[in-house]
């Protein structure tokens, strides 16, 4: 008795929430676009997470030689043929789904940790603090970011991690746009206004109103991104200046493929066929999120 | 309209500033050491000593800064060490080629992503248009150097209707210079084999690097479409008897026009970066294959020639579209 009590009232509690969360769901399902995008960013996180115990051969990865196996093309006993080390391509592009996934967290981690912060602060206290924050934006938006992430990474030496960084410095700004606009409507709001008059601090209207208002949009954006700064550091490790071979990476592997074009075919394909797929999947999967989240914005 | 003007002009100039300030911060401040950067991979411990003292980095930050800012005032943005030219001049005989390709794909892009745009929200939550979404995201999320390499397979290898890589054949004559772009010199010269020629070469780029502003012109404009169709003035005009091609032609046609010159400025620079990776795969001989083989080279003074040229570029592209929206549009002249 006490115990369907207990369970009626929490319920209760949340009936609002839990409706929402059950339409959300709902209206999520019902898109197949955003359910292809949902699985495949599962199945990455998956292969991701469990990476080590899918490849057959996860010493290839790390760059082991069989080169009695070199340049095979797809069998039974190598899925997407081998390398011209005679490593198995379908293990090291398994196993680059890990370098992927860190790669995208940092990169958009980092463009949120410092483009919200400063759109807020852009948006909410507008003067000479916006003109300033915004003018810089616009200035880092004039460069397209893999031009000057080559730029940077050129200046820095070339390397996964020099990549990420400059991928980092030139992510930000879109977030500071995205989150300025937002921020800049709120605050005019009767809530916002009704707390500042109540003698709310502005720390605590930014943390308690203005933050929790923007993170719809933050978050579509952080998972389209998701996909586009991998992407991103895949091209850079195409160029050659990231990722360096053996470490498993898809645009590294692409690069070195490229000189075994065209009658090894199967060694560019199959990275690239990884990179698109992942890309897709978390542009389907924002895309559904802005319908269910951010539905007003369906901008191109 | 002339404060209008002006006030866009000078912000236009501020931000020149800005990203001059950003190129200076990467190459002087970001390595642990510029000189032995602008001297390159194979100097010696006295030649990068010489570049120090030459460059005047052995001097307080601001006043290299003023030197690095004089130094641009007068075209002076260095010298590559792998070409032994100026930059200027390099960039000089390298960017008509890019200039073509962005160009071409421009075109193409906007003559297929209106029309596909429009015709997606005629049909809108039909067949058609899921299948357009599709490609539209698809289009977007495909590494252009991958497809890039699916494409030469597919139409240079596999089928060899067209080729590989570079801007001419061997034994095409290449036009006299006037633009550096050879589509244009060729006509100007009469020479049609080599326009036939040139145009089977760009193909493939082009095709390439148009696929993301494809994409973004499409969706823009379906939504911009969706939007006019439900429109009072349109149900005013099907009332009236206008057939609905008529309407879907002239009025969403014409409102069309705003927001895809939006996304040709928005997409200008964007374009011009993505040729780093497209000239790469097709050996196109442009700046962003030069900027990218200057870097694999260490060679610094051509990657940040190139970034200036591409971001004063995208400055310039959106001055122009600001301006034309004012002139097309006059509500925005009013507000701003």
């Amino acid at each position: 008795m006490s115990l369907a009590l207990r369970r009626a009232s929490f319920a209760e509690r949340h009936a609002a929430s839990l409706r929402q969360l059950r339409f959300f769901a709902w209206s999520f399902g019902r898109s197949p676009s955003s359910m292809l995008g949902l699985a495949i960013v599962l199945g990455f996180l998956l292969v991701a997470a469990f990476g080590p115990w899918i490849a057959p051969y996860p010493l290839d990865a790390e760059g082991a030689m069989n080169l009695g196996n070199r340049l095979k093309p797809p069998a039974a006993a190598h899925w997407f043929g081998t390398d011209e080390m005679g490593n198995d391509l379908f293990s090291r592009v398994v196993l680059a789904t890990r370098t992927s996934l860190w790669v995208g967290l940092t990169i958009v981690g980092m463009a949120t940790v410092i483009g919200v912060p400063l759109g807020i602060a852009a948006g909410y206290f507008g003067g000479v603090a916006r003109a300033v924050i915004m003018r810089v934006t616009d200035v880092f938006l004039s460069v397209p970011g893999i031009v000057l992430a080559l730029a940077i990474v050129a200046a820095l030496g070339p390397g996964i991690l020099n990549g990420i960084i400059a991928l980092s410095i030139v992510w930000w700004p879109g977030y500071v746009r995205l989150v300025e606009a937002k921020a800049l409507a709120l605050r005019n709001e009767p809530f916002v206004e009704a707390a500042r008059a109540v003698g709310a601090s502005n720390l605590r209207i930014l943390a308690v109103h203005i933050l929790p208002n923007c993170t719809s949009p933050i978050i579509v954006k952080a998972s389209m991104d998701m996909g586009l700064a991998i992407l991103a550091a895949a091209s850079l490790g195409f160029i050659g200046l990231g990722a360096k071979p053996p470490a498993p990476e898809w645009g590294a592997m692409i690069s070195v493929a490229r000189t075994y074009m065209p009658n090894w075919w199967w060694y560019a394909v199959f990275p690239g066929l990884a990179i698109y797929l992942t890309v897709l999947g978390f542009n389907l999967f924002g895309d559904g999120l802005r319908d269910i989240l951010d539905p007003k914005s369906n901008r191109g | 309209m002339a404060l209008f003007v002006l006030r866009r002009l000078m912000l236009t100039g501020l931000m020149l500033f800005g990203l001059v300030l950003i190129t200076f911060v990467v190459s002087n401040v970001a390595p642990s050491d510029p000189a032995a950067l602008a001297a390159g991979p194979d100097a010696t411990r006295d030649m990068v000593e010489t570049i120090r003292k030459e460059y005047g980095l052995d001097r307080p930050l601001p006043e290299q800064f003023v030197h690095y800012v004089g130094g641009l005032l007068t075209g002076d943005l260095g010298r590559s060490i792998v070409t032994t030219r100026s930059v200027m001049e390099d960039l000089g005989r390298y960017f008509p080629a890019t200039l073509e390709l962005v160009l071409l794909s421009m075109t193409f892009g906007v003559l297929v992503g209106v029309p596909l745009g429009m015709l997606s929200a005629v049909l809108k939550n039909r067949a058609p248009d899921h299948a357009t979404r599709f490609v539209a995201v698809s289009l977007v999320a495909l590494p252009a150097f991958w497809f890039g390499i699916l494409l030469q397979l597919l139409f240079s290898v596999q089928l060899e209707w067209l080729p590989t890589s570079g801007r001419l054949d061997i034994a095409t004559p290449p036009p006299p210079f006037v633009t550096g772009m050879l589509l244009v010199d060729s006509v100007l010269a009469g020479q049609w084999a080599t326009f036939a020629d040139a145009l089977r070469h760009a193909v493939l780029p082009a095709l390439v690097l148009s696929f993301p502003c494809l994409a973004s012109i499409l969706r823009v404009n379906r939504a911009e479409m969706i939007e006019v169709m439900a429109a009072d003035y349109v149900t005013a005009a099907r009332a009236h008897g206008i057939s609905r091609l008529r309407v879907v032609c002239v009025l969403a046609l014409r409102n069309a026009m705003l927001p895809t010159l939006a996304i040709i400025g928005l997409r200008w620079g964007w374009m011009l970066g993505s040729t780093v990776l497209v000239e790469t795969v097709f050996d196109w001989p442009g700046i962003g294959l030069y900027a990218v083989s200057s870097a694999i080279a260490g060679d610094f003074k051509p990657v940040m020639g190139v970034t200036l040229l591409i971001g004063v570029n995208f400055m310039i592209i959106n001055l122009i579209v600001d301006l034309l929206y004012g002139v097309l549009d006059p509500r925005l002249r009013a507000t701003s």
